[in-house]
């Protein structure tokens, strides 16, 4: 995951800061807090991720740690206020969609970018048709005639594989199951050919064998289509199936980012650590299971320092006053101090102990 | 105080003698329509189902959502009457019961529920949510109608579920999922029961917290000694936490086995598809799965025969035998302590499971479920 990167000197000369050509989605110190009755939230603190064409990123992190409140952003779709961007870029491409109006928003909206929603009941409108609100996105986005467009709509759902298109097309949400709504929702995102699909928690309302098909469904449709993937979500075995990268969300930072492979087998963030071993699981049966101690961060009430010291089973002098993130932009993948050496302190612990050097030469630019 | 009725059907047999006894038990619930409302039909939420729980055990009961797990639960503890068929807690029936005796039964198996937030009423403080068993079991010998005898006991289980005894005097909403979890264990066991059932008690909470609430769960069972009836839908919880495994399909029993056997060595076709649909943690062990085509078929009106024949692999494997369209599958023991409600359980090999898997085609294995009944 490389975020921040230069200017790419195309000959089409990029406006300033766009990302490399391979990047599809570059997000830069994103910054999303609520001003709410009760104070200040800040829901997403500090978040730069970047996707590539193509590729799946998950993002992964327990309820109310920012990760769908970071897909709202891209899409614009938070209300604001009480939300506001307080800083941060959102690179599609060679746009930046902070910065754009509302209509331009739009079109980015379901043509280049299209979410799927968790509760495929309450984001389908139950008095419309299938096919009338399949065909309403693609009338608008691609500027088709009513008839083009109904047919567009059976296309779409028979590519996810809903038997007899042409009769569903006409039913309403009500008469479908819930794995069937996920796949109209997949269809509707799928109709106008995004170049990146953000699905939040696509399949946990389902059970088990519905959110193999819906998995399966996802992966073949990007096979086919070569859209990118943000999938967000809090099951660890999904993402262990479905990406390529997965960045860790904890109280609106992010803690830990790299490869499914690293993050899963070497975690490195005591987050991430406990998160993988509190799994139950036929190995640890009879045993007592690895406990996060406490509760998640008040939102209210962040701590000063590290986000998740309160909890950590390592916290050492520096963790409660200095934040490992914001200090260090460019670090190692872990936010944490015992990857990158703490103010005051030459060596991180971890990194001493020589259990791994994790890009530790880096960790010394501030 | 024991009743006379109900001590025929739960003598002993082999030995120890299981503190629950469910005997070919039964819950329809009506479908109403027409002009008249008259009824035309039923859903069959639980259909014959007949097991067994041994004193102290796990008993884990999984399927997906409607397969009536949940609903063998709460008829079970008498929250709703039965169709027909019985069940026994220790040797005595459960249905019969009337009046004081009902209630003191009632005493003796409680229920954990799965939404921490719906079970708990949020117009009244943690005192009278869980004082208001105690008040209702009161008696001479306990002593629970009196005031300092029942906040004393509400502290002592508050505070042995891990929250304050101050937090007594606090409303539901002032408390995180897990701790509301907490309450709803420690209104459960205040009553001192023998048998709980907790229907998903974890299936709301995030990762950190189910650990935590799975951990208590086990301490409370050798500490109180308890019998848990395991419902729910996640089967890696299940695993972890279970002695033996019940799964459930549209209101029947498909396979009952030892934990270890049942997830090693998996002898119904629909347990080895929800098996290999679970994903794994590991990302270097991504398995091809089974799967399963089309959605659960409504309970209304299940399929004829073998309730998974419309949506079986193991059948298109051995091309599509009749019996399993015509004939209910019984309810047969494989090996000691094994059983399968299946015509074909023998067929099942690793190599046909991996023809199974090869097979498919995922975007064109679409919804073959009939249109809904209205």
């Amino acid at each position: 995951m490389e975020a921040g990167a230069a200017t790419a000197p195309g000959p089409s000369a990029p406006p300033r800061g766009a990302p490399p050509e391979n990047i599809l989605l570059d997000v830069r110190d994103l910054r999303t807090y609520f001003h709410l009755a009760d104070g200040l939230v800040k829901a997403v603190d500090g978040v730069s991720f970047s996707i590539a064409r193509g590729e799946t990123l998950g993002v992964v992190g327990e309820s109310g740690c920012g990760k769908s409140v970071t897909a709202m952003t891209i899409m614009r779709l938070l209300e604001t206020p009480p939300a506001e961007v307080v800083s941060g870029e959102i690179w599609l491409n060679d746009q930046e969609l902070l910065g754009i109006p509302e209509t331009e928003m739009r079109t980015v909206r379901g043509n280049d970018v299209a979410m799927i929603f968790q509760e495929p009941m309450s984001s389908l409108n139950p008095v419309f048709s299938i096919g009338d609100q399949i065909s309403e996105a693609v009338r608008v986005h691609l500027k088709l005639s009513k008839h083009d467009a109904w047919d567009k709509a059976i296309d779409s759902l028979q590519q996810v594989g809903i038997n007899s298109p042409e009769r569903r097309v006409k039913q309403y949400p009500h008469e479908m199951s819930g794995g069937m709504r996920q796949r109209v929702m997949i269809a509707m995102a799928l109709s106008c050919n995004p170049k990146l699909i953000i699905a939040d928690e696509p399949t946990t309302a389902l059970d088990v064998t519905i959110q193999a098909q819906i998995l399966e469904l996802l992966r073949t449709v990007q096979q086919k289509t070569g859209a990118a993937l943000m999938l967000i979500t809090h099951d660890l075995g999904v993402v262990a199936e479905m990406v390529q990268d997965v960045m860790v969300m904890y109280a609106g930072r992010v803690v830990e980012q790299g490869t499914v492979e690293e993050v899963l087998l070497q975690p490195k963030h005591p987050y991430t650590e406990g998160l993988l071993a509190s799994i139950p699981s036929k190995g640890r049966r009879g045993q007592r299971l690895n406990v996060i101690k406490g509760t998640v961060a008040n939102p209210f009430n962040l701590p000063k320092g590290c986000n998740f010291a309160p909890r950590c089973p390592f916290r050492f002098e520096p963790c409660p006053d200095h934040d490992p993130r914001v200090d260090d932009p460019g670090g190692p993948p872990a936010a944490c101090w015992l990857w990158k050496p703490a103010p005051g302190y030459s060596v991180a612990p971890r990194v001493e102990q020589g259990a791994r050097t994790a890009s530790g030469g880096e960790a010394q630019i501030p | 105080m024991t009743a006379p009725e109900g001590t025929g059907a739960g003598s002993t047999r082999n030995g120890a003698e299981p503190l629950v006894r469910v005997q070919n038990l039964v819950k329809y619930y009506p479908i109403h329509g027409g002009v008249f409302r008259r009824k035309v039909g039923d859903v069959k939420a639980v259909d014959d189902v007949s097991f067994e729980v041994q004193r102290g055990e796990v008993f884990g009961l999984v399927g997906e959502s409607g397969c009536g797990k949940s609903t063998l639960g709460r008829t079970l503890i008498r929250l709703q009457p039965q169709t027909s068929g019985d069940a026994t807690l220790a040797g005595e029936s459960i249905f019969a019961k009337r009046g004081d005796d009902l209630k003191r039964m009632r005493r003796k198996m409680q229920i954990i529920f799965q939404d921490p937030v719906a079970s708990l009423n949020p117009r009244m403080p943690v005192n009278d949510i869980i004082g208001e068993g105690l008040i209702a079991q009161a008696d001479r010998e306990n002593g629970w109608r009196n005031r300092k005898v029942r906040d004393k006991r509400i502290g002592d289980y508050l505070e042995r579920v891990g929250l304050r005894r101050d937090y007594a005097r606090r409303f539901p909403h002032e408390f995180s999922g897990g701790q509301r979890q907490r309450i709803g264990i420690a209104r459960a066991l205040v009553l001192d029961p023998e048998f709980v059932i907790c229907d998903e008690p974890v299936s709301a909470l995030d990762v950190s917290i189910q650990s935590q609430i799975l951990n208590l769960l086990l301490e409370l069972r050798t500490e109180f000694n308890l019998t848990y009836l395991f419902i729910a839908h996640n089967l890696s919880v299940v695993q972890y936490l279970s002695d033996r495994v019940g799964v459930m399909y549209l209101g029947k029993l498909m396979e009952l086995a030892d934990v270890d056997e049942l997830y090693a060595n998996p002898r119904h076709p629909y347990t080895v598809a929800l098996l290999s649909a679970v994903p794994e943690v590991d990302p270097t062990r991504r398995q091809k799965r089974i799967v399963l085509r089309g959605d659960l078929p409504s309970p209304a009106s299940p399929p004829s025969g073998c309730p998974f024949h419309t949506r079986c692999w193991l059948r298109a494997e051995l091309d599509n035998p009749q019996n399993c369209v015509t004939d209910v599958p019984e309810f047969r023991e494989l090996v000691p302590g094994h059983r399968v409600a299946c015509h074909w359980a023998e067929k099942i090999s690793s190599e046909l499971v991996a023809k199974a898997v090869a097979g498919q085609d995922v975007v064109r294995t679409a919804d073959l479920e009939p249109a809904p009944a209205a």
